[in-house]
């Protein structure tokens, strides 16, 4: 893996980054959100749609953050890595805090103490992927607390196989109710272990919703899913209704024999992502994530 | 969907008229208040010390903003409802105490702040969840603060809203709740 010199202006990308993020969805949660409005057939869901979609156009407009929880951002950095990153996205996140604003979420999980700034021991969360490209992708997923706090892992038994995953998916979803404000976007890891199973049902939530699962045994269990969930009348915002989630996402790894970890990470209606592509050449945003 | 205009504070009939499944949208004055308003307005009730005379008959909105104070005073920058059933443990007694006429929040709460609304007179209006944009623009002034002590997100802000919504009648002063009812016809298959 090279070892690429980053341009000096890192802390300017991850600010950039950041309002992005927060201040415009991504078009393909858009859309869905979209069509979900045009499809949905009970009278009180619809209005809870149109407000989400209405609340987005404005926010797109004045510049602002879509939702006041501003969450906490995950960082995913793709490809060479310069050690002195972290610091930079460091910096980013402060400022970021200051100019956005965002609400400083991060606080000590025992003293509950809070710094103001989004640091911390811990923060900010980045994740490096390996890449051999002769670039570095930064992507940042924003996670509230109200979707964040929802997440399962469960240890099945190999014996329960895909049945079993799939209600433990439907139940969390289900038992979830309104609070991570549906409908959004259901990330599942099924396999590795405890720590990646859970890091890979937060990761897919970076990709974007309309790119298609290359794996079709993986492909047809979300699309089983989707129907399941969305035929649950849970609805937005738990209010009842059709559309209770936008997408399901899984990825897998392999486990040991005796294991069948899965983990469900819920996506609120404000899957709020934002990548950038660093190479020779100038910063090129996307909302669209590389991952 | 015909959407409901009522006017705040809400009376005790206004609360009675209210059934689950209606939409409304609220103009006048409300306060908002969670996890340490609650703690302490019913800490100061009990050892007898004032409490904010907004909170009587109150519209509870469960929201921690986000506030600029520009040279005109405060504004309201982001008001989205929060989790609501972290107030549940005394949600009863501040619902008695002080009899709320209307909580606005989002997720609903437990049977027992259900039955204390039924006893009270008092309705649970959901706010679709992180809308904070659009909700805010509906609460155009503010006429104070109280507590700032706790902080921004904790304090108990004095807001005024104009046609703030859609909110649903999602408890009623009936004993009827719309999570409940979701809850129960959820298909799990
Ligand atoms: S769950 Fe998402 S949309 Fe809802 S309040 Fe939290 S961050 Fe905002």
């Amino acid at each position: 893996m090279s070892v690429i010199k980053l341009p000096e202006s890192i802390e300017d990308v991850v600010v950039n980054l950041l309002r992005l993020a927060n201040t415009k969805l991504p078009q393909d949660i858009g859309w869905a959100l979209e069509s979900a409005a045009a499809w949905e057939p009970n009278a009180i869901a619809s209005t809870q749609l149109g407000a989400v979609l209405d609340n987005v156009r404005k926010a797109g407009l004045l510049g602002r953050p879509m939702c006041q929880d501003t969450g906490i951002p995950v960082f995913y950095v793709k490809g060479g890595y310069d050690p002195s990153i972290a610091d930079a996205i460091a910096r980013g996140v402060e400022r970021a805090t200051r100019e956005i604003p965002l609400r400083p979420n991060t606080v000590d999980p025992l003293t509950r103490e809070n710094d103001g700034r989004n640091l911390g021991r811990g923060m900010p969360v980045i994740h490096h992927l390996p890449s051999d490209g002769d670039y570095t992708e930064i992507t940042v997923l924003v996670k509230g607390a109200g979707s964040e706090n929802m997440t399962r892992l469960g240890m099945l038994d190999p014996s329960d196989g895909v049945a079993g995953v799939m209600r433990f998916v439907v139940d969390a979803v289900l038992d979830a109710g309104g609070r991570p404000c549906p409908p959004g976007v259901v990330g599942v890891g099924i396999g590795g272990m405890a720590d990646e199973c859970v890091a890979m049902a937060k990761r897919v939530l970076a990709r974007p919703i309309d790119e298609e699962n290359p794996d079709p045994v993986l492909r047809e269990m979300e699309e089983d899913l989707f129907v399941r969930l969305n035929g649950s009348g849970l609805g937005p915002m738990g209010l009842g209704g059709s559309a209770t989630v936008l997408a399901v996402r899984i990825d897998k790894a392999h486990c040991h024999t005796a294991s069948l970890p899965v983990a469900v990470n819920i996506g609120c209606w404000a899957t709020r992502r934002a990548s950038v592509r660093l190479g020779a050449g100038d910063a090129v945003y996307s909302q669209g994530a590389w991952l | 969907m015909a959407v409901k205009r009522i006017r705040l504070p809400l009376s005790h009939d206004d609360v009675r008229g209210l059934r689950i499944g209606e939409v409304v949208s609220a103009s006048g004055p409300l306060v908002t208040g969670r996890d340490a308003v609650q703690m302490r307005a019913l800490d100061y009730h009990d050892r007898g010390k004032v409490v904010p005379k907004e909170l009587e008959g109150a519209t509870l909105f469960h929201c921690g903003p986000i506030m600029a104070r520009g040279p005109n005073g405060w504004t309201v920058v982001a008001a989205g409802p929060t989790t609501s059933a972290r107030m549940d443990k005394a949600g009863p007694e501040m619902i008695r105490t002080f009899s709320v006429r209307a909580v606005i929040g989002k997720g609903g709460m437990s049977q027992d702040v259900l039955e204390a609304m039924r006893e009270v007179g008092c309705v649970y209006l959901a706010a679709t969840g992180g809308t904070a944009v659009s909700l805010a623009e509906s609460l155009p002034r503010v006429r104070g603060v109280e507590w700032e002590d706790l902080g921004m997100a904790e304090a108990m802000w004095l807001l005024e809203a104009e046609n703030l919504g859609p909110l649903v009648v999602a408890m009623d002063a009936h004993g009827n709740s719309l999570y409940e009812d979701v809850r129960r016809s959820l298909k799990r298959s």
